[in-house]
C-alpha cells in the first residue's frame, strides 16, 4: 500500500508552508505539500486567488501583493499539491495517511515539516458556547471565503492585533460594529512600553497598528477599554451580551458575538508525533522545542512558522525556507557554503521582524483560563467546568492527561485543542504551581476523525499488496 | 438540502458558512446536555460545526465545500444515551 515517494513533506499551505516547498524545490528536493483547504494560502491568504482587485485590496491592504506574489511562486515550484486533504496518521519513516472525499491515501516521505500554522486561543467565558458566538478569526474567513458579514448587531470583545484589524476590515466594508469591547487592562501599554524600544526597530508594523487604531477610533461606534465579566446570554441563540466596566455592569443586545485572544501554535500534530515541547512563558502556550531550522527532537521532523511558535507570516516565511535548507543538509542536497550563506541572509531578514514581538506579547498579555469562575464551561465537547477541573485536582490529579481521564475534559471531538491550554492554566492554578511545570499533554491518534470504512478500505488494500 | 429542505448558496462556500447562510440558529446538539452549538472557529480546530453530510455523521462542515444535491443534516443525540 505504498503511495508516492518524496524527500519532504510539508503539512500546510500558509506563508511557512509554501515558502519551504518553494526553497526545497529550489535545492532540487521532491516536495508534497498536504493542505486542509481548497487553495494555497493559508488562514492569512485565504481565498486570495480568487478574490476581485478592489476586494483583495480592501482585506489585505498593503500586503494583498505579497500574498498574492507567494501563492503564485508556489504554484509554479512544481510541488505536488494535495488540497482539501486532512492528515490522519504520520508514522516514522515517513508515512502519511491523509483523506480526501472520505478515501484514504498514502504517502511516503524522508522528512516531515509541519507548518500547519496559529489557531486562536480559546478565550472561555459564560455562554461562549451559544449560537452567535464565534471567534473573530472565524468572521474573517467568512468574510475572506465569500464576503458573509456577521449578522447584526454586531458586538466584537477581546484583545490583540486582529481585533482592531477586522474591526479596521469591516469598517472599510461599509460595516460598522455595534460596540467593541476591550479585555486589555489598563496600564498594558505602559507594560509594553519597556520592550517598545525594541519594537522601533520595526517601525512599519507600528505605523501599521497606529493606523489601525486610529481608523477604529474614529468610526461612531463605542470601544471600551478594561472590560471584564463578559457574559453572553439567550436561549436557543445570542440575544444579549452582558459586561462589567469600572465595576459596574452593562448590557447590549447582539446576534453576533466575535471574541478573541491572540493566537497560539497549534500544536496538536507536533504533541501528538511525540516532540518534546516547552511552555512558552511570554506566549502563554505549549511550543515544540527545536533548533535554528526548525528540526523537533523527533529524526526527521521539522516545525516552521506560527505552529513553532508565533511571529506572524512574514518571519513564518522565512522559518519555511530555513526549514528547507535544513532538510536538505540533513539529505546531503546543499553545499555547505551555499547553506551559511542562505542562513546568514534569512537571519538578517528575520531579526527586524522579530523585535515587535516580546512588545505585542507584554501589552496583550492574555488572561484566558486564569480566575475562572467554577460554573464555566472549559471544554466545550464535553461539557466541563473549571470547577470540574478543580475537583479533578482535588481528587489528586496533577496535569492534563490525568484531568482527561477523570473528568473527560479533552477527550471529545476537538482532541482538547480548545481546552488543553485553559485545563492546564486551571490545574496550575489549582495546585498554586506554574503552567510550565505540568507535564505537556499527550494526544492519542488519529489526527483526525477516519471512518471505518476508510480504515475497511485500507487493509483490503494491504492485503492485495 | 439542509434537514430535507433545499437551499440556495454560492458555489465555493463552505457547508458551514452554507449552514450559516440559512440562519437556522444551532447547527447541532451537544451530545451532553442537548444544548445549542453552532459553527465557531471556521478554521477546522473546534468540531463544533459537525454534521451528517450525505450519510456520513461527524463531518467538519467548515472543511467541505457545498455540491449541488448535498444533504446535510444537524446532529439531533438525546441526552442520556451514552454509555
Amino acid at each position: 500500500m505504498s503511495g508516492p515517494d518524496f524527500d519532504l513533506a510539508i503539512v500546510g499551505a500558509g506563508p511557512a508552508g509554501m515558502s519551504a516547498a518553494i526553497r526545497a524545490r529550489a535545492l532540487g528536493l521532491s516536495v508534497l505539500v498536504v493542505d486542509e483547504q481548497p487553495a494555497p494560502g493559508g488562514q492569512i491568504y485565504r481565498a486570495i486567488e480568487r478574490m476581485s482587485d478592489a476586494r483583495r485590496l480592501a482585506i489585505f491592504g498593503a500586503d494583498h501583493d505579497i500574498g498574492l506574489a507567494l501563492v503564485e511562486r508556489f504554484r509554479a515550484a512544481g510541488a505536488t499539491y494535495w488540497p482539501s486533504t486532512q492528515v490522519w496518521q504520520a508514522e516514522p519513516g515517513w508515512t502519511l495517511f491523509a483523506t480526501r472525499d472520505r478515501t484514504t491515501i498514502i504517502a511516503k516521505a524522508r522528512h516531515v515539516l509541519i507548518a500547519v500554522g496559529a489557531m486562536e486561543r480559546p478565550l472561555p467565558f459564560r455562554g461562549w458556547t451559544l449560537p452567535g458566538v464565534m471567534t473573530v478569526g472565524a468572521a474573517q474567513i467568512l468574510l475572506k471565503e465569500g464576503g458573509l458579514l456577521p449578522r447584526g448587531p454586531v458586538v466584537i470583545a477581546g484583545q490583540g492585533p486582529l481585533v482592531l484589524l477586522f474591526a479596521a476590515q469591516l469598517l472599510k466594508l461599509g460595516v460598522k460594529p455595534d460596540a467593541v469591547l476591550l479585555t486589555t487592562a489598563r496600564g498594558a501599554l505602559m507594560r509594553g512600553a519597556t520592550h517598545g524600544l525594541g519594537a522601533l526597530r520595526n517601525w512599519p508594523y507600528l505605523v501599521k497598528g497606529a493606523a489601525l487604531m486610529a481608523a477604529v477610533r474614529a468610526a461612531p461606534m463605542p470601544m471600551l477599554r478594561g472590560v471584564t465579566d463578559l457574559t453572553s446570554i439567550g436561549g436557543e441563540r445570542l440575544q444579549t451580551v452582558e459586561y462589567t466596566l469600572n465595576g459596574v455592569k452593562r448590557s447590549r443586545p447582539a446576534s453576533t458575538l466575535l471574541v478573541h485572544d491572540g493566537v497560539v501554535p497549534h500544536a496538536h500534530m507536533s504533541l501528538a508525533l511525540g516532540a518534546a515541547h516547552s511552555w512558552d512563558d511570554a506566549q502563554q502556550c505549549y511550543r515544540p522545542t527545536t533548533d535554528d531550522f526548525g528540526r523537533t527532537s523527533i529524526a526527521s521532523l521539522s516545525v516552521a512558522g506560527d505552529a513553532g511558535g508565533i511571529g506572524g507570516a512574514a518571519l513564518a516565511a522565512l522559518a519555511g525556507e530555513c526549514a528547507a535548507l535544513g532538510v536538505a543538509a540533513d539529505l546531503d542536497r546543499v553545499e555547505t557554503r551555499a547553506l551559511a550563506a542562505a542562513i546568514s541572509d534569512l537571519t538578517r531578514q528575520a531579526r527586524r521582524h522579530r523585535h515587535v514581538r516580546p512588545f505585542l506579547d507584554a501589552v496583550y498579555r492574555p488572561h484566558a483560563g486564569t480566575h475562572l469562575p467554577d460554573d464555566v464551561v472549559v471544554c466545550r465537547c464535553e461539557e466541563r467546568t473549571a470547577g470540574d477541573i478543580r475537583a479533578g485536582v482535588a481528587a489528586g490529579c496533577l496535569g492534563p492527561a490525568q484531568v482527561k481521564s477523570f473528568t473527560r475534559a479533552g477527550m471529545g471531538p476537538c482532541q482538547g485543542r480548545q481546552c488543553t491550554l485553559t485545563i492546564a492554566h486551571v490545574i496550575a492554578e489549582a495546585r498554586g504551581v506554574p503552567v510550565a511545570t505540568l507535564d505537556a499533554p499527550r494526544i492519542r491518534p488519529p489526527l483526525k476523525p477516519v471512518t471505518l470504512g476508510e480504515l475497511a478500505a485500507l487493509a483490503t488494500k494491504a492485503q492485495v499488496s | 438540502m439542509i434537514d430535507g429542505a433545499p437551499v440556495t448558496v454560492h458555489d465555493g462556500d463552505t457547508v458551514a458558512a452554507a449552514l450559516l447562510l440559512a440562519d437556522i440558529g444551532w447547527t447541532r446538539r451537544s451530545p451532553v446536555s442537548g444544548a445549542p452549538r453552532a459553527p465557531y472557529c471556521m478554521m477546522g480546530v473546534c468540531f463544533e460545526c459537525l454534521v451528517t453530510i450525505d450519510g456520513i455523521a461527524s463531518e467538519q462542515a467548515c472543511l467541505r465545500h457545498v455540491r449541488e444535491g448535498m444533504r446535510i443534516e444537524r446532529p439531533r443525540q438525546v441526552p442520556g444515551l451514552r454509555a
